[in-house]
């Protein structure tokens, strides 16, 4: 039986109950324990560098040349805290309700309190690390809005926030590497867990530039690395983004949480062909000012400027009055999905539609000529003006677009469509954020825990923050504070030896087959499946079809990929060939997920299941859990986690 | 917007290890769209080479949408290639015509050295960020965001600095390897804002004597960092750097 083990006690307690009883490790302890972090984007750097501070011993590792690359960096639009600087009615209460209620209900209530509990302390912090936020002329901190909510209360840094808050983060774990409190280990990749007794004790990793596989102990092992977006070939992700850590975790023993639950994000750069080898998000902040519309008549061939205002059809903005363009993400996709199947998208593709800068510019323009008595002023004086406070808002969003797509976005509407971007499902946890293998813990996007089957913008960033700086550092001493009494154990144990030979003989299987297919190719055939059948909309038929349909590719995998160059050596095509195995697996298991969730919620849309006017329906009666898997021999067993909602009642989403 | 298709031959730098000597290879290419990104051309050739048993051209990249600092080609003499304020990884190809030659490098500097191919290790700046680029202070010491109000042109200033990536351009366009562009941006960064001030002079002068040891060299104000910056870093935080340098070096508390 899965234990969450949420506190007793009333939600707003439960997280200060915990820590006022949460068991200690004195200094001179923690100096003895080591615990390894793999990845160091926002949750394993955070991590990394706060359990530096408290004393432990820290290893940590990524597979990027700087801990400062990992994907955390390119989070555009903000992190929310209940901060309530704006007095628009925001409190813990409300952020915790916005993320439970845009999760779909499918999330912990303990969870997601303590998450809006410690949103504030997030932004305190990294002011202090100096994060350079976005400020006002007073001097004080601004906010913007995002999708979801009706406050504003998302804190940023122009469109690059995620760079300004990893950067905060790396630079608080490079000043524990500079004081010894923290190893780190770049361009590495870990490729098995070794556990002794049960207990996660260590690691096999490989190091990326010389081939060789090492071993590494820990008292603890904390995951955080991140999302696996990529099994769909085409997403926001990096390119290195990858569920290999993860999925080595789950083949362990680790329960996978709703792996389905795919973020689909509505505002993408469209793809252009076959050679596109990764899509590019357009932050979600772009949604408080432009407007989203096709043209009211099929087969429109007139630019977009040329189509008069009565002609246009602001489908978000007719479908959802009370919220309009700033619907949560996987209600904008699926209304973008609905009317370019109609045949309403446009560009050469017609999977586009417009997200238009006219009126925010018009607006804009005329709100500066009355700020500054202009009286009188021209249309083109109004637009000029207009431009510049949209570029000072959002500059460098836009040259983005423009040199992606050679296409001036301040006068012709940008062409959106969604693509993948997050993943929801993860690793399964409970309330200390451990896995369902003791000392295993799972941080950040690569754990199911507190977005449900939605997240919210500007949530992940938070998330990341508050399991590594917030909440790890408590709940991971509860555990270590009975494991004070187990030396190192040393790396020549079994244990190790075991792990490194399934390691060294998964590499040479890659390099012996020697047949006819790149890497590349099988994944760009996985993406297309999972894309197609476990997308934005899915279906019991399509799903088992799938599943077939991965199982053949499996078998081509291992008997038909190429893999050039040696084992010892900088490779990256055997690297790649590793995580897109474990990927191959993972959309098989996804699919699976998708199958037996007979009901829509969130970013899940089953067609069968679906209301009159085309909105998910959930079915909480038979539903209302996390569906945890376990791996075994030959497949996978689902357990289930209820969820049980003491304070929020789960009504039908409206954003109407 | 129209796009086109181009044959292209590419001379790229070849090498197998730091121990190793590198050279020029040719290759033709065909079908290339000016749709394409720089890196998705590259991913063709490389399809290519490992159908036919040949191994791929190995790189640095990963976020793809420039601001991961990883990818770092001298593209025709001029680290990202030919576009002003552009990553290699956001540099399109329709900034290429049909029949061109295009030669690629690495980064080339004493203190950046070459792993394979392409690839460089660039860990000296993960040091020098080790020597003092980061404020002090401990998880859960801070104060209200609120409670220390900053200067808006400040803070927009230490944003501009901050938006630095990291990934290396400005050292590979200087004739003498020097990272000041790199350095002077997290001192400015850190340098302009009230939480930076208590560190603000032991920060220079160690994070400018761990340059030095990484083997980089001495900045003569050419500018040519400033001119590659993918993110537009400008060289007027060398003077603010130097201005620091000084400052520091005749306070008492040094």
């Amino acid at each position: 039986m899965l234990d969450a083990k949420i506190p007793a006690g009333s939600l707003e307690k439960k997280w200060s109950d915990y820590k006022n009883h949460v068991k200690l490790v004195n200094p001179a302890n923690k100096r003895k324990l080591e615990i390894i972090i793999v990845g160091t984007g926002l949750a394993g750097a955070s991590a990394a560098a706060a359990l530096g501070e408290l004393g432990y011993k820290v290893k940590a590792f990524c597979f990027q040349d700087s801990p400062r690359r990992a994907h955390s960096i390119a989070a555009q639009g903000g992190i929310n805290a209940a901060k309530n600087y704006q007095n628009d009615g925001d409190s813990v209460f409300r952020l915790f309700y916005d993320t439970i209620k845009g999760g779909d209900y499918r999330s912990r209530e303990g969870n997601v309190h303590r998450l809006a509990e410690v949103s504030s302390a997030i932004i305190d912090q990294c002011v202090a690390q100096g994060v350079p936020f976005a400020r006002e002329y007073g001097g004080l901190l601004s906010n913007r809005s995002f999708g979801g909510t009706q406050v504003q209360r998302t804190f940023y840094a122009a469109g690059q926030t995620g760079q300004q808050l990893l950067v905060g983060a790396y630079q608080a774990l490079e000043r524990q590497i500079a004081l010894g409190n923290v190893k780190m280990y770049t361009r590495h990749e870990m490729l098995e867990l070794v556990q002794v007794d049960g207990k996660a004790r260590g690691i096999i990793a490989k190091d990326l530039v010389t081939g060789e596989l090492e071993r590494h102990f820990g008292h603890a092992v904390l995951l955080c690395s991140g999302g696996y977006g990529n099994v769909f070939y085409l997403s926001t992700n990096a390119m290195g983004s990858n569920t290999t850590a993860i999925w080595k975790a789950h083949k362990k023993g680790a329960f996978f949480g709703n792996p389905c639950f795919t973020q689909i994000h509505p505002t993408c750069i469209p793809v252009t062909g076959e050679h596109q080898s990764k899509l590019t998000l357009m932050s979600e902040s772009l949604r408080n000012d432009g407007r989203i519309w096709v043209p009211k008549n099929l087969n429109e061939e007139r630019k977009p400027f040329d189509i008069p205002e009565d002609e246009r059809d602001y489908y978000l903005e007719r479908r959802y009055p009370a919220f309009g363009n700033l619907v949560p993400r996987d209600v904008a996709s699926r209304a973008a999905k609905e009317r370019c199947d109609l045949g309403y998208g446009v560009g050469t593709s017609k999977q586009a539609v417009y997200l238009d800068y006219a009126a925010a510019i018009k607006r804009y323009g005329e709100i500066e000529a009355s700020k500054r008595n202009l009286g009188n002023v021209d249309a083109e004086t109004i637009t000029k003006m207009g431009k510049e406070v949209v570029k000072e808002k959002y500059g460098n969003l836009f040259d983005m677009y423009e040199k992606i797509t050679g296409e001036n976005p301040y006068v012709v509407p940008m062409r959106i469509y969604p693509a993948v971007h997050y993943t929801m499902g993860g690793l399964w946890v409970d309330y200390e954020l451990m896995t369902t293998i003791p000392g295993l813990y799972a941080l950040g996007e690569c754990n199911f825990s507190d977005h449900g089957a939605n997240r919210l913008g500007a949530s992940a960033l938070m998330q990341g923050l508050a399991d590594g700086y917030f909440v790890i550092p408590y709940t991971v001493g509860n555990y270590l504070a009975d494991e004070i009494r187990v030396a190192n154990i040393p790396t020549s144990h079994p244990a190790f030896e075991e792990a490194e030979k399934a390691v060294r003989e998964r590499i040479e299987k890659f390099m012996s087959i020697n047949g006819k297919q790149t890497v590349e190719s099988m994944h760009k055939r996985l993406g297309k499946i999972m894309w197609d059948k476990c997308g934005m909309a899915r279906n019991a038929q399509g799903l088992r079809e799938a599943i077939e349909e991965i199982r053949q590719l499996k078998k081509e995998f291992w008997s038909d990929i190429k893999v050039t160059g040696v084992i010892n050596d900088f490779n990256p095509e055997l690297d790649k060939a590793g995580r897109i195995a474990d990927f191959i697996e993972l959309g098989e298991l996804m699919c699976m997920d998708a199958l037996q969730r007979e009901e829509s919620c969130g970013g899940h849309f089953r067609e069968e299941f679906q209301t009159g006017e085309g909105e998910a329906d959930r079915r909480d009666d038979q539903f209302m859990y996390v569906a945890a898997w376990e791996h075994v021999s030959g497949g996978w067993q689902l357990h289930k986690e209820d969820l049980v909602y003491d304070v929020v009642k789960p009504s039908q989403r409206s954003y109407k | 917007m129209d796009h086109y298709e181009m044959k292209l031959t590419l001379k790229v730098w070849r090498q197998a290890n730091n121990k190793s000597k590198g050279r020029f290879e040719t290759f033709q290419v065909d079908g290339i769209s000016s749709e394409m990104s720089f890196l998705e051309m590259i991913d063709i050739l490389n399809e290519r080479l490992v159908v036919e048993g040949q191994d791929p051209i190995a790189f640095d990249h990963d976020c793809r949408e420039g601001i991961c600092g990883s990818c770092a080609m001298h593209i025709n003499g001029r680290p990202h290639g030919p576009w002003h304020a552009t990553t290699t990884c956001q540099l399109h190809m329709r900034a290429f015509k049909d029949g061109d030659t295009i030669v690629v490098e690495p980064w080339r500097a004493n203190g950046f050295p070459i792993i394979k191919d392409l690839v460089t290790d660039r860990s000296a700046f993960d040091r020098i960020i080790q020597a003092g680029g980061f404020i002090s202070v401990n998880t859960g010491n801070a104060v209200d965001g609120n409670a220390l109000p900053i200067n808006k042109d400040n803070a927009d200033a230490s944003f501009a600095a901050a938006a630095c990536i990291s990934c290396g351009a400005c050292v590979a366009a200087c004739k003498n390897a020097s990272a000041s562009l790199f350095l002077s941006a997290k001192i400015s960064h850190l340098g302009l804002l009230p939480q930076g001030q208590p560190e603000r002079h032991k920060r220079v002068i160690s994070m400018v004597a761990q340059m030095d040891k990484e083997g980089f060299g001495s900045c003569t104000f050419t500018g040519a960092c400033e001119a590659v910056c993918p993110k537009e870093i400008a060289i007027t935080n060398i003077s603010r750097m130097h201005k620091d340098y000084l400052a520091a070096g005749l306070s008492a508390d040094n």
